[in-house]
């Protein structure tokens, strides 16, 4: 397929956009500004897009994602997890699984990626104004309550109490450390950490989160609870929610699918009716109670 | 509008042809080997009338198509550093697609929800239905395959086109009554410079269209599937049953390339040499029934096994689609999923028995 366009008789060649705003499959160019490396899988990649235009106009709300992607190698998507009330970069942080996650990994400040955001739905956080929220993470799941926590930190007044529980399997696959060491100095939020295998000198819980949660024993009432983490995790911690008779309604999580154009047309992610792109990747409880069993 | 209709005698075919083509490429069915695919018209060729064992799908939706390419060059201020350039322009040519069934064009409506009404609008395949013209033969028997008229389709559906050909009387005496479906075709029927159909015409088409309907309700009577996408949902979790439909499929996928409905893709870069400097990303049609195809980066895969594949398959096309598209399903029936098959895995037995299996036991 030749990228020359040497037109034929009758043949227009059209140019379909410059930006991801008026084609959708076009990404933006933008430009890793920083690195960290969170875990020994997990990297953080700060990026700004290269419009500064359209870097001023982007608007997204807490659990949207983004196509992230690497020109020649492909893309992925991913949870922006830094907060639409902190907009000096976006931020994406990608454990490494894939061709394309192995590729992210290796990239500095300075070089070139592409971003297709904002996608999909969203943590429905106007209407959980005024009640207490449960965050509960498990490893890479950190990172869509990452970005909800921090804009309700960012907003604290409009919300009850905060509680976040976070596990990992061991403390070096704990993401995010110099945030959660803030979060463990605040007076305005309760702050649990967990793993599953604790060194002796580990000053936190040891334990799977659902038994943890267990203990932890937040109130029902007036809350909601928002997971992420890996199905089995998801699946133990609703259970440990339904015991502390959280209702369906009131449980909030993410779902992950392989994707490819993120806009609800390529046909992969659906869950019978249901793209994960578009219609997700936020569901209740209830919601995913309704789709057929097909996670 | 839908009265705008002209006849074109047999022997004047390829001249009208070549007039409502003009200044676009003309796509007709031509014989290759066995098959029987869409290609590009010679000026004055009479048109093969033969139906394409391949729909022409991919005038609108190519099998591999570039979305954009990228250039990285050397940064001027700093060599250590590159930018990168995407071009998005693509070749857009002035298509007209002749000789495709109602089928076949009822595919590009079943497309059009998805790509130009969805939450988002394709701007390339936009940008090719936009400039391609659809010209369809009705169908004047029922190939044994056929089953157009379960699906909401039929053998003079014009749904999905720009003008409907219908075949009427035989022989050198014989001709076509070309119906104007949509204001472009009545334009491009207006370059051809065509009698009206005159009403003994226009009775001869509307005989040929109960004719042929009438053959397919004999030689299969439409089963009542409106109770069908809630059926399947309810046989979603019935392993038994998935698993004997799908016990002969190879996942070869065959029948989605030979599906006018299939609009599934995949995106994939490519490299242009080793430094990683030009290259593209490309859409290319992708297959539902491989396993690649939900698999994720982690190795899990929501759809493990070929039984749950098809189940998909099956329930997108009868189920989920309808679900979203005020009941449309997004099969036409044109049965080439059968006659490709290379076990002769049957859609309509699938979704019989998916749809009657629950009455027998409705508490199942």
């Amino acid at each position: 397929m030749p990228d020359a366009i040497t037109p034929q008789a009758g043949v227009h060649a059209t140019t379909l956009g410059t930006g991801f705003t008026d084609n959708p499959y076009l990404p933006d160019v933008a430009t890793v500004l920083e690195t960290v490396q969170e875990t020994p899988a997990i990297k953080t990649l700060r990026v700004r897009i290269d419009d500064p235009a359209r870097m001023e106009s982007f608007r997204f709300n807490p659990g949207q994602v983004g196509q992230l992607s690497l020109f020649g190698v492909g893309e992925s998507t991913f949870v922006i997890n830094s907060p639409p009330t902190r907009m000096d970069y976006l931020q994406f942080s990608i454990m490494r699984a894939g061709e394309v996650t192995a590729a992210l990994h290796g990239l500095k400040p300075g070089d070139k990626v592409g971003v297709r955001a904002p996608l999909g739905n969203w943590f429905p956080y106007e209407d959980m104004r005024g009640k207490d929220i449960v965050f509960v993470g498990g490893g890479i799941g950190m990172a869509p309550l990452r970005t909800l926590l921090l804009y309700m930190l960012d907003n604290r007044a409009d919300y009850g109490n905060i509680t976040l529980l976070y596990g990992a399997r061991t403390p070096t696959d704990m993401a995010f450390r110099d945030d959660v060491q803030e979060w463990l100095g605040r007076s305005d939020m309760q702050t649990t950490l967990t793993v599953d295998q604790a060194p002796e000198d580990w000053p936190h819980r040891a334990g799977l989160i659902p038994h943890v949660l267990l203990d932890l024993a937040p109130s029902n009432a007036n809350s909601v609870a928002v997971l992420c983490g890996p199905p089995i995790m998801i699946k133990f911690t609703v259970e440990a929610l339904k015991k502390l008779h959280f209702a369906d309604e009131q449980i909030y999580t993410t779902l992950e699918r392989r994707m490819k154009c993120g806009i609800g047309i390529c046909g992969r992610c659906n869950i019978g009716t249901k793209y994960v792109c578009v219609d997700g990747p936020v569901f209740t409880y209830a919601e995913l109670k309704d789709l057929p069993n097909e996670l | 509008m839908m009265s705008f209709a002209r006849y074109i005698a047999r022997g004047e075919l390829a001249r009208a042809l070549d007039d409502m083509a003009r200044g676009r490429v003309a796509y007709a069915p031509r014989r290759e080997g066995d098959a029987v695919v869409f290609r590009p018209r010679a000026e004055g060729e009479e048109p093969l009338l033969a139906r394409a064992t391949v729909p022409p799908k991919g005038v609108i939706f190519p099998q591999s198509e570039r979305l954009f390419a990228f250039i990285r060059e050397k940064d001027p201020n700093d060599p250590g550093r590159t930018t990168v350039r995407l071009d998005s322009t693509v070749d857009i040519e002035p298509a007209l697609i002749f000789g495709g069934r109602p089928c076949d064009a009822r595919g590009f409506h079943i497309f059009d929800r998805v790509y130009l009404n969805g939450p988002y609008r394709d701007p390339y395949y936009a940008a090719r239905r936009e400039a391609t013209v659809v010209v369809t033969l009705a169908c004047t028997k029922a190939g044994s395959t056929c089953f157009c008229h379960w699906t909401g389709c039929g053998p003079a559906d014009a749904t999905g086109s720009d003008i409907l050909l219908t075949p009427v009387g035989g022989g050198d005496e014989g001709g076509f009554v070309a119906m104007a479906v949509t204001e472009r075709g009545c334009a491009v029927l207006e370059q051809a410079n065509l009698p009206e159909a005159d009403a003994a015409r226009m009775d001869a088409a509307q005989a040929v269209h109960a004719a042929t309907q009438a053959a397919l309700d004999a030689q299969s009577p439409a089963p009542d599937l409106s109770a069908t996408p809630a059926r399947l949902l309810e046989r979603f979790s019935d392993a038994d049953f998935w698993r004997d439909m799908s016990d002969k499929c190879l996942s070869c996928g065959a029948c989605t390339y030979l599906c006018p409905t299939c609009y599934c893709f995949n995106i994939t870069d490519e490299n242009d040499g080793g430094d990683g400097m030009r290259g593209r990303r490309l859409r290319s049609w992708d297959n539902c029934m491989s396993s690649l195809f939900t698999r994720e980066a982690s190795g899990h895969n929501p759809r493990m096994g070929k039984a749950l594949r098809l189940r998909n398959r099956v329930g997108h096309k009868f189920s989920y689609y309808p679900q979203l598209h005020e009941g449309v399903v997004s099969c036409n029936g044109c049965g080439r999923c059968i006659t490709g098959c290379p076990v002769s895995v049957d859609i309509r037995e699938m979704v019989v028995r998916a749809t009657q299996a629950n009455e027998e036991t409705p508490n199942a």
